[in-house]
């Protein structure tokens, strides 16, 4: 049994979400990423089971961990109560604790998603904030939502919403000692750790790749983790 | 439907929904999407007499963060806790959450302490060290669509329209779908499981509509965290919600309806962009099949008009839907702001009708 196996067993998750797999892929038949990427659960689970150290670091700097949507359908269908959903999650807090997130595509991205949800929930209190919501990377949201976006403060009011203000209500102002107490709590509990950890190992690998990479949302290594598609993450049908 | 199997399978999943006094914690995609959904159920509660507290103090539960994997499992339980702290500061024991992802994060919180007091003990340090706040776990942790469950026949006795076409006769043919995180983890957490969740077919039912049974009607809508933050993932989400379209459309749904904040947002904007990418339309004559939550839905049978309910800001039109109930509503007031100003309005999409 190696360290990598060692440190996935730290994690409640893993613990829980790995008893013993037959193999009868019931997982990667009802998973609606199975469907759209080469994707197969079953595979994972399989591979964890071998205890290899050399598989396992294989899969943790791979996309393969990066492909599962959460939905948690294989939690529900297992009949050994496995939960892949569970595993997966376990994958990728270490992965991103090792630093093996930025060798794959799929896992690169994490630092496009620290700088948004996460700079979000620390800077208004909220996962998704409507001023940052743009018709430009959101353009699947439609011309109503690009209405909405342009006259955002006049519709949130007409629909009795509390946008920016004090008090109770939809998209209310949170107070500033709340958002201390959410930086506080990130900083305690290793959320903070995690974001630091995926800007410095995101910098290396900008560097490595030839990518300019500062602060901010608009530079070449962000534009291209938020928009990079290779062709072999999906199987022609 | 053949529902005699089922019932025996909802009777195995009855789930306790307090009375009343509730601690109620928004959802962020709500917020943003479906702002009027969420003063839409304060206002029926009202209404029914119920005791609904919100403390301004409470913010997201990184639920959204935790499940794209930038947020630890250790902080996603202190947050849980910090929230839980509000609601023992207000004097509160029955904790009802808007969101789905909130709610399955609530649940997941809730049963690994249970197996694991130590990592219960462990959260309630982080929280005192970073907060100074204690809590007491709540008595009981509903869905904002279960307690609407609850009340689904006082809010038919109030109700001022039947979903049933109104110049036929017939039912509307309705699709439902649950969010993944409502059950799928912890059935014993849903009202009628994971497989046959009850909770809002015992709306439709109530209210007068016909549940439609279809191939993919558990299939995810597709959000997949990751898989749609990221522009790059997308073809993920939206392939996921036209495979549900794709089976559900044989069967003529006049709506579907959600529990999830983010489902709704998701069958209501995939519709467009299909509508763009291939011009296909899923419901009659270029019409889309309208996409409502349960709180809207429960406010149209109130009676409450369909733009104080912000259906307006839906991009899949409802007003095929609420012709067919014989809801009134003013186009002339579709896009007008609190005091009766123009805010201009949409464009038109290139297939999907628009009103």
């Amino acid at each position: 049994m190696g360290a990598l196996y060692e440190k996935l067993r730290q994690d409640i998750r893993f613990v829980e979400g790995l008893t013993a797999c037959l193999n009868c892929g019931t997982c990667t038949a009802i998973c609606p990423a199975a469907e759209f990427y080469n994707y197969q659960p079953r595979k994972l689970v399989d591979i964890l089971q071998t205890r290899d150290d050399e598989k396992i670091e294989e899969l943790l700097k791979s996309d393969t961990i990066w492909y599962c949507g959460e939905c948690m359908s294989c939690v529900t269908r297992c009949p050994r109560n496995n939960a892949p959903g569970l595993l997966i999650t376990a994958l990728r807090s270490l992965s991103q604790e090792m630093g093996y997130f930025v060798e794959s595509e799929k896992g690169r991205q994490q630092l496009a998603i620290k700088r948004t949800v996460g700079h979000w929930i620390l800077e208004y209190g909220y996962c998704l904030y409507p001023s940052q919501i743009t018709p430009e990377n959101h353009p699947e949201q439609g011309p109503v939502w690009e209405w909405e976006f342009q006259n955002i403060e006049k519709v949130m009011d007409r629909l009795g919403a509390n946008y920016k203000k004090a008090g109770p209500g939809v998209l209310r102002a949170i107070p500033q000692e709340d958002l201390d107490e959410i930086k506080k709590i990130f900083d305690e509990t290793g959320a903070t750790s995690r974001f630091e950890k995926i800007e410095s190992f995101s910098k290396q690998k900008a560097e490595e790749m030839g990518m300019q990479l500062d602060d901010s949302l608009q530079n070449d290594y962000i534009r291209h983790i938020y928009t990079a598609v290779n062709k072999n993450h999906t199987t022609e049908t | 439907m053949k529902i005699e199997g089922k019932r025996l399978i909802w009777n195995d999943y009855q789930k306790e929904i307090a009375e009343d006094n509730y601690f109620y914690v928004r959802s962020c995609v709500r917020q943003n999407f479906f702002p009027g959904a969420e003063k839409t159920f304060l206002r029926y509660m009202k209404e029914m007499g119920k005791d609904v507290f919100e403390n301004p103090s409470h913010t997201t539960c990184s639920g959204i963060g935790y499940h794209s994997d930038i947020v630890p499992f250790e902080t996603a339980m202190t947050m849980v806790a910090r929230q839980f702290a509000l609601m023992t500061e207000a004097g509160y024991r029955n904790f009802v959450t808007s969101c789905i992802t909130s709610f399955g994060l609530y649940s997941e919180t809730l049963e690994t302490w249970h197996h694991f007091p130590e990592i219960e003990e462990k959260i309630r340090g982080h929280l005192k060290n970073a907060t100074g706040r204690e809590f007491v776990k709540p008595e009981n942790l509903a869905h904002a669509s279960d307690v609407t469950f609850k009340l689904r026949k006082e809010i038919s006795e109030a109700g001022k329209y039947r979903l049933v076409n109104h110049v036929t006769g017939a039912p509307i043919r309705v699709v439902e779908h649950i969010g993944c995180h409502y059950s799928r983890m912890f059935p014993s957490k849903g009202v009628g499981g994971a497989e046959y969740p009850y909770v809002l077919v015992g709306m439709i039912e109530e209210w007068g509509g016909e549940v439609i049974d279809y191939p993919e009607r558990r299939h995810c809508c597709g959000f997949g965290f990751r898989q749609y933050l990221v522009k790059a993932n997308r073809g993920y989400s939206i392939s996921a919600s036209k495979k549900k379209f794709d089976s559900m459309k044989p069967y003529k749904p006049e709506l579907i309806l959600t529990n999830c904040p983010g489902c709704p947002m998701f069958l209501d904007r995939w519709q467009y962009a299909i509508s763009e990418m291939e011009g296909t339309t899923y419901g009659e004559g270029g019409q889309g099949i309208p996409v409502v939550t349960y709180e809207e839905l429960a406010g149209l049978i109130l009676g409450y008009d369909p733009w104080d309910l912000g259906l307006q800001v839906h991009q899949v039109p409802v007003e095929p839907l609420l012709d067919k109930i014989g809801i009134p509503y003013d186009p002339e007031k579709k896009f007008l702001d609190k005091d009766g100003n123009s805010m201009g309005q949409p464009k038109s999409p290139t297939h999907l009708k628009f009103y």
